[in-house]
C-alpha cells in the first residue's frame, strides 16, 4: 500500500458530515484546505503586522508577492482590471501555498483533485462570464468576432472562437491539476524504486543511487512547478479577466 | 477507517464507494478497478463521491481566504506600500525644497558680491573723477595765474620798449648834431636834424 503511487490523493473523511443525503464529510482534502488558508493567511498577516517601513525580509515576501500579483494583473488586463486583484491575489496564494505545502512528505496535495482545480477554473471563466455580460451586455459577445476577419470565414471563427472560450476552463484546470498529479506520483515512483532496490543487498543499494539522484531533481523541480503553475493560472486568469473587462480588443 | 460502521450502514450501497482507504488498499498502480467492488478502485482524484464535499470545503475555505485577503491582507499591504511611496516622495519633495532653497540662497550671495563689486567699482570711479576735476581746476588756476603774470610781463616789455624807441630819436639827433659839428665845423639847425633823422629812421 505504501508502495502505490496513486495512495497519497486517497481522500479520506475525519468527520463525516451529510446534509440531504449528499457527503459533505470533512475529509483530508479539506483538512489540508483549511492549512493552506492558515498558513497562507497567517504568513502574509503576520509579516506585515509590524507595518514597518523599512521592510524586513518576510515583509518584503509579502510585499513582492503583492507587487508581483498587481502588475501582472495591471499589464494582463489594464487598470480597469484592478477591481479583480484580490481575486487574482487570492487564487494565486492559495494554489502556491497548497501546491508548497503539498511537497511536505505524508501532506495530502490539495490541487491534485482535478475537482478542485475544475471548480477554481469555474470560479475564473463563471466571473468572467457574468462581469462581461454585466459590465458590457450583449456587446460581451463581440468578444467571439474578431475584427478585420473576411465575411465568408465569420462563421468557421465564431466557432473556433466559442470552442476555444468554452474549453479554457477545462485547460486551466486540467494543466494544474496533471501537473501536480504527475508530478507527485513521479516523484512517489522514483523514491519507490530507491526503497525497493535497496532490499535487494549491496548491489540493490548501488543501485538505488540512480533514482535517489532523480528523487532529488525531481523535488528540486516539483517545487520549480509548484510556483510555476500557480503563476500559469493566475497569469491565464489575468488574460481572461481582460476579456471581460475589454471585450472584442484582440 | 474512517467510516464508522453504523455511517457506513446509514448510506446507501454506494456507501462502501466512500472509503477510499479500502480502495486504496486493493487497487494497484495502474489505478484499474479491481473486481467486485463496487466502483471503488477508480483512480481517486476521478472519484467523485468526494466531490461534493471537496467543492463544498472548497468554497468554504477559499471564499474565507478571499474574504481575509480582500478585508485585511490587500488593504494592510496596499496602505504600508502607499505609505512607503508617500514618504518617499514627500522626502523628494523636501529634497528639491532644501535645493531650491540653496539655490536661492547662492542667487542672492552672487548678487550680492556683484552689488558690492559695483560699488566698489563706483566708489573708484568718484574719486577718480573727483582727483581728476580737482587736478584739471588747479592746471586752470595755475594757467590763469601764469597767464597774468605773462600779460604784466608783456606790458612792462612792451612800455620799455616804447620808451626806449622814443628816446632812440633823441639820441640820434644829437649824435647827429655832434657828427655834423665835428665834420663841417658849421651848424645844421635842428629842424634839418629831426627830418634828415627821420627820413633815414623811415627807411
Amino acid at each position: 500500500m505504501s508502495n502505490d503511487p496513486t495512495h497519497q490523493f486517497l481522500v479520506n473523511k475525519i468527520v463525516p458530515i451529510e446534509i440531504g443525503g449528499i457527503d459533505f464529510s470533512f475529509t483530508n482534502a479539506s483538512l489540508f484546505m483549511v492549512a493552506t488558508v492558515g498558513a497562507a493567511a497567517g504568513f502574509l498577516y503576520l509579516t506585515t503586522s509590524e507595518r514597518g517601513l523599512i521592510p524586513t525580509r518576510m515583509q518584503s515576501v509579502s510585499e513582492m508577492s503583492y507587487e508581483f500579483i498587481a502588475s501582472m494583473l495591471r499589464e494582463g488586463a489594464g487598470s480597469h482590471g484592478m477591481k479583480f486583484f484580490p481575486m487574482v491575489f487570492s487564487l494565486f496564494m492559495f494554489i502556491l501555498t497548497a501546491n508548497l505545502l503539498g511537497m511536505f512528505p505524508y501532506f495530502f496535495t490539495v490541487t491534485s483533485q482535478i475537482i478542485v482545480t475544475f471548480a477554481l477554473a469555474v470560479f475564473v471563466i463563471g466571473t468572467v462570464i457574468l462581469y462581461g455580460f454585466y459590465k458590457h451586455g450583449l456587446s460581451f459577445l463581440k468578444l467571439f468576432v474578431p475584427h478585420g476577419v473576411p465575411g465568408a470565414l465569420l462563421p468557421l471563427v465564431v466557432a473556433i472562437e466559442v470552442i476555444s472560450f468554452l474549453s479554457r476552463p477545462i485547460s486551466l484546470s486540467v494543466r494544474l491539476f496533471a501537473n501536480m498529479l504527475a508530478g507527485h506520483i513521479t516523484l512517489k515512483v522514483f523514491a519507490g524504486f530507491v526503497a525497493s532496490l535497496s532490499a535487494f543487498g549491496a548491489l540493490g543499494i548501488g543501485g538505488a543511487v540512480l533514482p535517489l539522484l532523480m528523487t532529488v531533481a525531481l523535488t528540486g523541480l516539483e517545487f520549480l512547478v509548484a510556483f510555476l503553475q500557480a503563476y500559469v493560472f493566475a497569469v491565464l486568469t489575468c488574460m481572461y479577466l481582460n476579456d471581460a473587462v475589454h471585450p472584442g480588443s484582440h | 477507517m474512517f467510516v464508522t460502521a453504523a455511517y457506513a450502514q446509514s448510506t446507501t450501497p454506494e456507501g462502501e464507494a466512500h472509503d477510499p482507504a479500502a480502495a486504496g488498499e486493493v487497487h494497484t498502480e495502474t489505478g484499474v478497478a479491481p473486481e467486485g467492488e463496487h466502483g471503488t478502485g477508480v483512480f481517486p482524484p476521478f472519484d467523485s463521491s468526494h466531490f461534493a464535499s471537496q467543492v463544498l470545503w472548497l468554497a468554504i475555505t477559499f471564499g474565507l481566504f478571499y474574504l481575509l485577503m480582500s478585508k485585511v491582507i490587500i488593504p494592510r499591504i496596499g496602505g504600508i506600500l502607499e505609505t512607503r511611496h508617500d514618504r518617499i516622495a514627500q522626502d523628494l519633495d523636501e529634497a528639491s525644497r532644501l535645493k531650491g532653497e540653496a539655490d536661492a540662497a547662492i542667487a542672492s550671495y552672487e548678487q550680492e558680491l556683484a552689488s558690492a563689486r559695483a560699488k566698489g567699482h563706483s566708489i573708484a570711479d568718484t574719486a577718480r573723477e573727483a582727483a581728476k576735476a580737482k587736478a584739471t581746476a588747479d592746471r586752470t588756476a595755475v594757467e590763469g595765474d601764469l597767464a597774468k603774470k605773462i600779460a604784466a610781463a608783456e606790458t612792462r616789455i612792451a612800455d620799455i620798449k616804447s620808451k626806449a624807441l622814443a628816446d632812440v630819436g633823441a639820441i640820434a639827433e644829437e649824435t647827429a648834431t655832434a657828427v655834423v659839428k665835428q665834420l663841417i665845423g658849421g651848424t645844421v639847425t635842428k629842424a634839418e636834424i629831426a627830418a634828415a633823422v627821420k627820413a633815414s629812421a623811415g627807411n
